[in-house]
């Protein structure tokens, strides 16, 4: 095995290994999409994110428009506070909603975002005034259980009479 | 009389495990030190790259087919029993998910190094081993040659270099296995597949990390088979348990350190 | 003009470990240009004082003074650069496996010297005609033979002309014709290339024809020393029975053991 052999093969292993990196990188993760892009930064604060996770996508009618960059906690308000970002090239009036809402009945969670119909877009920085948390499958449970209970004690009330 | 005997009995147990781990203590720190002088004279390993570029060539070329194919098989039998499960679930579309992020976080690093440390690892211990045993390293020696210089530190760079490309051709081959049973053969469809793997593999959240992991685990491997084959008793008997100590050891360090990895990179960040 | 000696070893001790001397206050002293042999039993401590003169091993007490210096207080270039003078033949060879013939002989010369590609040849294909293995430049040392592989090792010794030739037991393993052809280049090439020719060996024969001077070692010490001619004629008994190869004498035959008769049970 003399070197220039040697060279050769090294050199094909190394191209080898990088291109498998690219491809890893382009074709199976999501180097190609949303992280270069013009974007900017809105806030909302909701009473509950539920499991809302950073990076989480933002969907307007099913789009994909930004990606949740920052979950924070306002000591204040008790309330969180997401920071998102949204694609440059989408516009939305000021008036839009911010729903937490959820893929399929058990996937994970995004925000949806429903337009209003103000004539003023939102600018970096601005903060979205209507929202809706995501909803608690415990609260729900409970909310039937109080609402089945009322409904018994109603009903023995009533054959009582 | 029997107690007396049971005592001296454990007590001579309690000894000897006593000094197999202060042993086992004093070997690592050797090893350590090791380590580092190798990295302080890497100099030559750099400047004379020949030597590495050859290295390269034993560890990670001739490394390759067995990389290759097992990637392929392993991209192929994640989407065969993949697919038996999501689909119960309804989630069949999600296969390229679940290969591709099961081959990038976990199976591309931690398998790859698994056959890197059998077949690379234990080839660098028997030769460096059988080096010392021929009194070749210590003819080094005698001509003013540092033998760590000249002889290890390129098969540790070499080892180096060549892991991570073998992870992510490993990876790579994999997800491509995948597709070929998943989309191929099953017959999910294939814009699904693509698309929800796009989505859900992040490039440093997920990629980066499978990056860092084989970083780490071909800087224990090599470092456990040069360390193993420089230390072995210049004996037949010697250089063989080294070699079969290598491979035992890599394979322990790769696993924990891969726990140890998985705990910081994927459920750290989680709190939010 | 009277030359100070190239090795001089005084009253060195040294032991791997502490319990176990291997040396015990050994003294010996190399004149230059000539063949110096160092004899004894296997395990008399020869081949660890040819490792102390190559300074792999510091002596626990005493000095070693080798091509003038210290060997205590050589730091690692200073050590480096003695080495560069000094040319050592091991057991076997320890030819590097994967070079061949050729790249053995040039490897020194590689490491130490920046010479153009046309003169390494010339200075290889020169050292190889030396040993007589010219012809063998481009085999791999799996395909030698034993005495062809110790050859090259000894070509590979000289490539950077050394003061001091050190030799590991070069006889070993070798049939008749290789051992003459040894034995005849140690002393051809000591005295072309000026140099000092330390061996360590149990050939006695042999040796006695080709070395100036012996030193006769047991159990860590000097026993005896003196020309060829006085040691074969000496009276001290255990280099009688060394030089004429005797089974039995200060050396017994038998290793210590209770009473044969005992062993076999019988009647005391």
């Amino acid at each position: 095995m003399n070197r220039s052999t040697i060279d050769l093969w090294v050199g094909v292993f190394v191209a080898a290994g990088l291109a498998a990196l690219l491809f890893l990188a382009l074709k199976v993760g999501n180097l190609a999409s949303f992280s270069t892009s013009q974007a900017y930064q809105v806030y909302a604060k909701f009473a509950n994110i539920g499991g809302l996770k950073v990076r989480a996508p933002i969907k307007s009618a099913g789009v994909v428009v930004g990606r949740v960059a920052d979950i924070r906690f306002d000591n204040e308000s008790y309330e969180a506070i997401v920071a998102m970002n949204l694609d440059a090239a989408y516009q939305f009036p000021r008036d839009t909603t911010a729903k937490i809402l959820t893929s399929g009945l058990l996937g994970e969670q995004y925000v949806g975002l429903e337009a209003g119909g103000d004539g003023v877009m939102l600018k970096s920085g601005d903060r979205l005034r209507l929202t809706q948390s995501a909803v608690v499958l415990e609260n729900l449970i409970s909310q039937f259980l109080f609402s089945k209970a009322a409904e018994g004690k109603d009903a023995p009330k009533d054959a009582a009479k | 009389m029997i107690l007396g005997n049971l005592v001296a009995a454990l007590r001579a147990r309690l000894e000897a495990l006593g000094g197999t781990v202060t042993s086992a203590v004093w070997r690592l720190g050797f090893a350590a030190r090791f380590l580092a002088y190798l990295v302080m004279h890497s100099g030559t390993a750099f400047r004379r790259f020949r030597l590495t570029t050859a290295e390269i060539y034993f560890a990670g070329v001739l490394s390759l087919i067995i990389i290759l194919v097992s990637g392929l098989f392993v991209g192929m039998v994640l989407a065969l029993q993949g697919y038996t499960t999501l689909q119960r679930y309804g989630a069949a579309e999600s296969l390229g998910v679940l290969v591709a992020l099961s081959l990038v976080r976990e199976l591309g690093p931690v398998v790859a190094g698994l056959l890197f440390a059998s077949r690379a690892g234990s080839a660098i211990t028997a030769e460096i081993g059988l080096m010392k045993t021929t009194e070749q390293l210590s003819a080094m020696e005698m001509m003013a040659v540092d033998p760590i210089a000249r002889v290890v530190a390129p098969r540790f760079w070499g080892g180096v270099i060549s892991m991570p490309l073998l992870a992510a051709l490993f990876s790579a081959m994999g997800v491509f296995g995948g597709y070929l049973i998943g989309v191929q053969l099953i017959g999910v469809d294939a814009g699904a597949f693509w698309s929800q793997m796009q989505a859900a593999v992040d490039l440093r959240e997920d990629i980066l990390n499978g990056v860092i992991k084989s970083v780490v685990f071909g800087i224990a491997v090599t470092w456990i088979s040069v360390f193993e084959g420089y230390d072995a008793p210049p004996t037949a008997e010697g250089v063989s348990r080294a070699t079969t100590r290598t491979v035992v050891t890599s394979s322990l360090a790769i696993l924990a350190l891969d726990f140890i990895l998985t705990a910081l990179m994927f459920t750290g960040g989680n709190g939010k | 003009m009277q030359q100070s000696p190239i090795v001089e070893i005084e009253h060195v001790s040294f032991g791997y470990d502490a319990s176990r001397p291997v040396l015990r206050d050994v003294s010996v002293s190399i004149p230059r240009g000539s063949v110096v042999g160092i004899m004894g039993q296997s395990g008399c401590g020869k081949t660890t004082l040819l490792r102390i003169i190559a300074a792999a091993y510091r002596p626990s007490a005493g000095r070693a003074r080798v091509l003038g210096a210290l060997t205590t207080e050589l730091d690692r270039e200073g050590l480096f650069a003695m080495r560069r003078r000094m040319g050592m033949l091991f057991q076997f060879g320890a030819l590097f496996t994967d070079l061949s013939v050729y790249e053995n002989v040039a490897f020194p010369l590689r490491e130490h010297a920046r010479l153009p590609e046309e003169l390494l040849h010339d200075l290889v294909m020169m050292k190889l005609q030396a040993v007589g293995l010219r012809g063998a430049a481009h085999l791999m040392p799996t395909e030698l033979s034993g005495g062809m592989a110790r050859r090259v090792a000894l070509a590979r010794c000289i490539a950077l002309d050394p003061q001091l030739i050190l030799y590991d037991e070069p006889f070993t393993g070798l049939d008749p014709i290789s051992f003459g052809v040894i034995v005849r280049l140690i002393r051809n090439l000591n005295d072309s290339l000026g140099a000092t020719s330390i061996i360590v060996t149990h050939d006695v024969q042999e040796a006695l024809g080709v070395v100036d001077y012996v030193y006769f070692m047991a159990a860590g010490k000097v026993i005896a020393q003196g020309r060829p001619e006085e040691v074969r004629a000496s009276g001290e008994p255990f280099v009688n029975q060394f030089v004429n190869g005797r089974p039995d004498g200060p050396v017994p035959f038998h290793y210590p053991a209770p009473q044969y008769g005992a062993d076999l049970e019988l009647a005391a």
